[in-house]
């Protein structure tokens, strides 16, 4: 049987204007569309809200509020509340999403009360490791040496000093239903793990990995492939946490991290420095070691 | 109440913003011949601009697609070709 | 029905009357007795609502922007440093038109750390698109939070509603008050229907990037929408007194004023206090009276100089400040007094900031000097000793 291509099908419409090959447009139709109509969206301030929802056009299929950037997931809270009180709920996906800096930065916050209070909303943060919108700063996400504006290479600095916050870990210690990673590069697993997060009550916890092609400085038809490699090295697990217990872990044959770094220019520093590029190594290192990556 | 003080977009209106003049080098193309219909180039595009119905019928909507080349990359039978943007398809 | 009750459990009390369907607050003193009061009453079956308890203020005020948007009545309560961290928030409701109504239990800002009551707080807000009411005693108090509702979401209306109510003064004081019975407020207060909501059979989306071809339109709009709101506030408070049978809420209250030389402007709880002072004076013939502006926000230009147009001497006093400018509402009233015509004298007065005991002295110290003409804001009250080098 032919499957049915239709882009009307997405809930997430064309003309936006986000960049050629943005990989957080890709998850976000995914996300969306997987949600179904009977969702209600709270987005942070970033990216993903500038490019889809400039008045007085909006790319969304699905009712779709953006108040602030840290706020996101309390906005969702209090939408989430709204449906309940009118006995809605059950009939609703409720989903609050931004970007690494919405979510690991400055709305940490507002999504460990989201979490601790049981809400029943999925959070999913849209990781592209660095302050975008406002042109490539380093946020809590940013991966060790990556160069941004704000964690520039100089003579005296490879680029950011420290490793990505554990996000994943974070969500997970508030003792949620589920909280996973996954990756743009592999969607069908974005889609099942969409689709299991939103089958169970109560707060879920979903961080996408999404190449930006500006940022990270690749071409634009590299999206999926270099986000492909962040797995395949180790350096980006894609694993499913239930109540607090590890249940998955996608397994690789492990690629050397250099295949990763060499499609970027933000690492091409990396390459030319082989203390950094040890770093690196022991990054991918402790990652397949922790969740017994290797095939 | 005066209706510009409450912004709301109606939506996918965003359908009104031709992206498609965005690109300046390269568009797909579509060649329509090893297709299997695998809909890996519809999934993966950032602009959901890809439609088809069956093995061979895939094709981009110029208006909104922006080059950027994701679905030719990732197409297994390598039936996508990104051309340059003044060649006819 | 009469009943003897401390502020904050009267405003919890009448806010659960009113049937909001998501709470959120954040615990901050003088606020906590009411958002205490309305979590007892759902806790005990009285009050069908969600009560979510936040890690924040700014996430109090995003909750009910949430729940707001989704078409529900909401309400939410704070104070001083808290108003302050919703700030940016508060910005953000009023800007996406959600009749959210707020208790701002008035209390000073830090450093250095107070409790207790001034103004300060609330006036960093009031540039922010939310309508401001300031209730003189626990009755209004009561009474302005209903109003607060009815204008909010007026479909003319569809703004945000701040009730400042004197931290300590009015939240933890007792006093007689008439409360209206849930009949009455069911009638006058019909169930919230919103302009637009989140609502996945009409999937709109809310809180668009406004770039500038259309920003400057959705400010003129609130400007327009808060002219319009004057009229509406004086009908929604008429016909509510009507209701109730006493006059309340409204503009602004003038009080012995018709014949009078010298007025003082004020808001909130001392308003009582200069009436007292001002029957005391009128005795001894002096042509005193107070005006009280209830509603600072739309500021009721009108109203406010067809009170003091007559009078030769006019001293506003106020529980706030602009550090290096003279305080708000002075600067708003001598700017209303010189546009339209009327000339009294008009000076600046500054008493009570963090909590500091006003006494009728004070207050007749004001009527004293209001004929002197001063360049700056005089500071009533201050103990000259501790400003020694």
């Amino acid at each position: 049987m032919a499957v049915v291509a239709d882009p009307k099908q997405n809930l997430f419409a064309s003309g936006h204007t986000a960049c050629a090959g943005c990989g957080q447009a890709i998850a976000a139709k995914i996300v969306a569309t997987v949600s179904g109509k009977k969702t209600v969206i709270a987005n942070a301030t970033g990216c993903l809200e500038v490019f889809t929802t400039k008045a007085p056009q909006t790319a969304w299929r699905v009712a779709w509020v953006h108040s602030l950037f840290e706020n996101a997931a309390a906005v969702a809270s209090g939408v989430e509340a709204a449906m309940r009180y009118l006995g809605k709920i059950d009939e609703v996906n409720v989903i609050a999403q931004g970007g690494d800096g919405g979510t690991a930065d400055i709305g940490m916050g507002s999504l460990s009360g989201m979490l601790e209070r049981g809400h029943d909303i999925l959070y999913v943060c849209y990781d592209n490791e660095a302050y975008m919108n406002t042109g490539i700063q380093r946020s809590g996400l940013t991966p060790l040496d990556s160069n941004t504006t704000t964690s520039p290479v100089g003579k005296r600095s490879r680029g950011n000093p420290r490793p990505k916050k554990p996000l994943l870990e974070i969500a997970v210690a508030h003792n949620i239903s589920y909280a996973a990673s996954a990756s743009v590069a592999f969607l069908p697993d974005l889609k099942k793990k969409v689709e299991k997060a939103l089958s169970y009550k109560g707060p879920k916890f979903l961080q996408v990995h999404v190449p930006c092609p500006l940022g990270w400085r690749h071409d634009s038809s590299l999206t999926i492939e270099i986000a492909k490699l962040a797995v395949e090295t180790g350096l980006y697990p894609l694993v499913e946490y239930e109540y607090g217990k590890l249940i998955s872990v996608r397994k690789i044959k492990v690629k050397p991290v250099e295949e990763y770094l060499k499609l970027q220019g933000r690492f091409r520093h990396v390459l030319k420095d082989e203390e950094a590029l040890n770093q690196v190594r022991e990054v991918a290192k402790a990652n397949i070691e922790r969740y017994g990556l290797a095939l | 109440m005066y209706p510009i003080g409450l912004l709301v977009g109606r939506p996918g209106s965003s359908m009104d913003n031709k992206t498609g003049s965005w690109r300046s080098d390269k568009k797909p193309k579509f060649l329509q011949k090893d297709c299997i219909a695998c809909n890996m180039c519809f999934e993966v595009c950032p602009e959901g601009c890809i439609s088809g119905n069956g093995k061979n019928t895939y094709i981009a909507d110029y208006d909104y697609c922006k080059g950027c080349g994701l679905c030719a990359y990732v197409c297994p039978k390598k039936d996508i070709e990104m051309i340059d943007e003044g060649e006819e398809l | 029905m009469k009943k003897f009750v401390e502020g904050s459990h009267a405003i919890a009390e009448v806010i659960a009357k009113c049937r909001p369907g998501v709470i959120s607050a954040y615990p901050i003193t003088p606020q906590t007795h009411i958002v205490e009061g309305l979590a007892k009453l759902i806790a005990d079956g009285e009050l069908e609502a969600e009560f979510i308890n936040v890690e924040s203020e700014h996430s109090a005020a995003s909750v009910v922007l949430g729940g707001s948007a989704a078409g529900v009545r909401t309400y939410t309560a704070t104070s001083s440093q808290g108003l302050l961290l919703m700030a940016e928030v508060i910005f953000n409701i009023a800007g996406m038109r959600l009749p959210v109504v707020l208790t701002c239990a008035n209390r000073a800002v830090s450093a250095p750390i107070n409790i207790w009551n001034d103004h300060q707080d609330s006036m960093t807000v009031r540039d922010s698109g939310w309508i401001h009411f300031y209730a003189e005693n626990i009755q209004e108090a009561i009474d302005l939070h209903i109003i607060a509702y009815k204008v909010a979401e007026d479909k003319r209306i569809s703004l945000p509603v701040l009730v400042g109510i004197d931290g300590y003064v009015l939240t933890h004081a007792f006093e007689v008050v008439d409360m209206p019975e849930q009949e009455l407020i069911d009638k006058f207060l019909p169930k919230f229907e919103p302009i637009v909501h989140l609502d996945p059979d009409n999937p709109v989306s809310m809180g668009l990037l406004g770039a500038p071809d259309v920003y400057i339109e959705t400010r003129y709009a609130i400007e327009k929408t808060m002219q319009d709101a004057l009229s509406v506030i004086e009908d929604v408070s008429e016909e509510y007194s009507n209701l109730v049978g006493r006059k309340t809420g409204g503009l602004v209250e003038g009080y012995r004023i018709e014949d009078a030389e010298k007025i003082i402007v004020a808001i909130g709880s001392i308003v009582g206090s200069i009436k007292d002072v001002v029957d005391e004076l009128r005795e001894k013939g002096e042509k005193v009276g107070v005006l009280k502006i209830v509603t600072y926000r739309p500021f009721p230009k009108e109203a406010v100089y067809e009170a003091l147009k007559n009078a030769k001497y006019v001293a506003v006093a106020e529980k706030a400040v602009s550090l290096g400018a003279d305080s708000p509402i002075f600067s708003e009233i001598a700017a209303l007094m010189y546009k339209k015509g009327a000339r009294p004298l008009i000076n600046s007065f500054t008493i009570g900031l963090g909590g500091r005991d006003i006494s009728p002295a004070q207050i007749k110290q004001i009527f004293a000097d209001m004929d002197k003409d001063e360049p700056n804001t005089r500071y009533i009250g201050l103990n000259e000793k501790l400003l020694e080098a």
